[in-house]
């Protein structure tokens, strides 16, 4: 067993304490919106959470490509890593988003593109990790997976454009939206500050969960490995 | 593909040669599907059962019908699709088909055409009869120019990347369940711009409403031909 990387650990602990400080932010430094109330200080990590999921998903993509030009494993380590990241973040986003919902919409969910968008994003890569269950051969589970990680995520882009491709009663509050989507709101500079930390932390948080898992599934090899070295000898 | 542009260069006609290997690869499919007739009628049943429960599960009056015509026409497609998928890819490989197919001395692109071309033709096939019994049984008139160019386009899509996933499914252990997990998802933006744009046109829509579906089916159409061109390589190597 080898000792977890220093750069880990201090990652590790870096995220802690950053997590620590967005929860101060949001919860006390933020104010509280005019309109909607406390509900809506589950934006910041609704949003972070989303982002966290399509970040998660390119990196899968970019790595299953890269995977396929150079047939190393190291990469589809990654890929998978990243896919089980982001199918996490992606139902924190949408289970987050039905919270803030119910008061704001009143519903829990509705028919809406972008919802929509996101939870088939979800669903393709629940798809990916089925896939990759149902196929025993490593090299050929790599290369489905590869595949797979990269033609879905051409649905994901879908979901950044379907705000502006359909009508949508999802607020834009980042970037330019429509005013009258029911619960948006401007931002007041503490708001943005907080939001902006939020970001960074999550995707701080995606960057140490990615490093231990990538870690795991290595180490997970190796033991594989060892196993087979024991019974062939 | 950059061997066949050499080639080209060489000899006078690989181009040819190319499309005589799709050609062939199609005219396989359909030459052991006249010979069986397994699939199309596997796949035509299924679609008018599909049709029917339909009718009984939403009440198919003339007012409901004429706006959810096109929903029921593309599941119908998309169900009857996915059986046609994994039948002909789980042919391939169960008599080890496929094994010869890649041993031909041919680039892989051209089996990935033929197979898709063999695939898009019983799904068409399918569809030019479930169109007109569609219209005869409920008594609307589907033929409309702009809603056959619809179903062309949806179907080429569907087919293209189908193709890809089937032969990846197939491979898998859990291989007939896995199809439709792995293809509903992807194929999701075909279908919904094919259900939006064929209901534009069965709604007499200004076609300026129909275009940006239409070019959505497009889009999707040509991406992911594309992609499955280039990655179809890494799913059939051994």
């Amino acid at each position: 067993m080898e000792a977890t990387p220093r750069g880990l650990k201090g990652l590790t602990w870096l995220t802690a304490a950053m997590f620590a400080a967005a929860l101060y932010l949001v919860l006390f430094y933020a104010p509280r919106e005019a309109v909607m109330g406390d509900v809506q200080r589950v934006f910041y990590f609704h949003v972070a959470a989303g982002w966290v999921g399509a970040l998660a998903f390119l990196v899968t993509a970019v790595s299953g490509a890269i995977y396929l030009a150079r047939a190393d494993r190291r990469w589809d380590n990654i890929a998978t890593a990243s896919v089980e990241i982001g199918v996490v973040f992606t139902l924190i986003n949408i289970v987050s988003g039905s919270i803030w919902a119910r008061p704001i919409w009143n519903t829990w969910w509705t028919w809406d593109p972008r919802l929509v968008t996101a939870t088939v994003m979800e669903l393709i890569y629940i798809a990916y990790l089925m896939l990759r269950q149902g196929i025993e051969d490593p090299d050929r589970r790599a290369r489905f997976g590869s595949v797979y990680g990269i033609l879905g995520f051409l649905s994901v882009p879908l979901t950044f454009l379907s705000i502006r491709i359909w009508r949508t009663i999802h607020p834009v509050v980042v970037g330019s939206g429509d005013p009258t989507a029911e619960g948006s709101f401007d931002m007041t500079s503490r708001m943005l500050q907080a939001f902006m930390f939020s970001l960074l932390t999550f995707t701080f948080l995606y960057a140490t969960l990615l490093w231990h898992r990538v870690r795991l599934g290595r180490l997970s090899e190796k033991v594989e490995q060892l196993k087979m070295k024991v019974l062939s000898a | 593909m950059q061997a066949g542009q050499a080639a080209r260069i060489v000899e006078r006609r690989p181009g040819a040669g190319y499309l005589r290997a799709v050609a062939a690869v199609v005219w396989k499919d359909l030459a052991a599907e006249l010979r069986s007739r397994e699939l199309l009628g596997a796949m035509l049943v299924f679609a008018l059962l599909v049709i029917l429960i339909f009718n009984f599960a939403l009440e198919l009056d003339v007012r409901v019908r004429a706006t959810i015509t096109s929903g029921v026409l593309w599941v119908t497609f998309a169900f009857a699709g996915t059986l046609g998928l994994n039948r002909s890819m789980a042919i391939e490989k169960d008599r080890g088909c496929l094994d010869g197919l890649l041993l031909a001395p041919v680039d892989r692109s051209a089996i990935y055409f033929g197979k898709a071309i063999g695939n898009l033709a019983f799904m068409l096939i399918v569809e030019a009869i479930v169109v007109p019994i569609y219209s005869a049984l409920y008594n609307t008139n589907l033929f409309h120019p702009g809603l056959l160019l619809v179903i062309l386009l949806g179907s080429i899509g569907y087919v293209a990347v189908g193709t890809l996933l089937a032969s990846m499914a197939v491979q898998a252990r859990t291989r007939d369940m896995l199809l439709p997990i792995l293809l509903f998802p992807v194929a999701l933006p075909i279908l919904v711009a094919a259900v939006k744009a064929s209901n534009g046109f069965l709604q007499s829509l200004p076609l300026t409403e129909v275009m940006p579906w239409i070019n959505l089916l497009l889009v999707y159409d040509v991406v992911f031909a594309a992609v499955s061109l280039m990655v179809f390589d890494f799913v059939v190597e051994e």
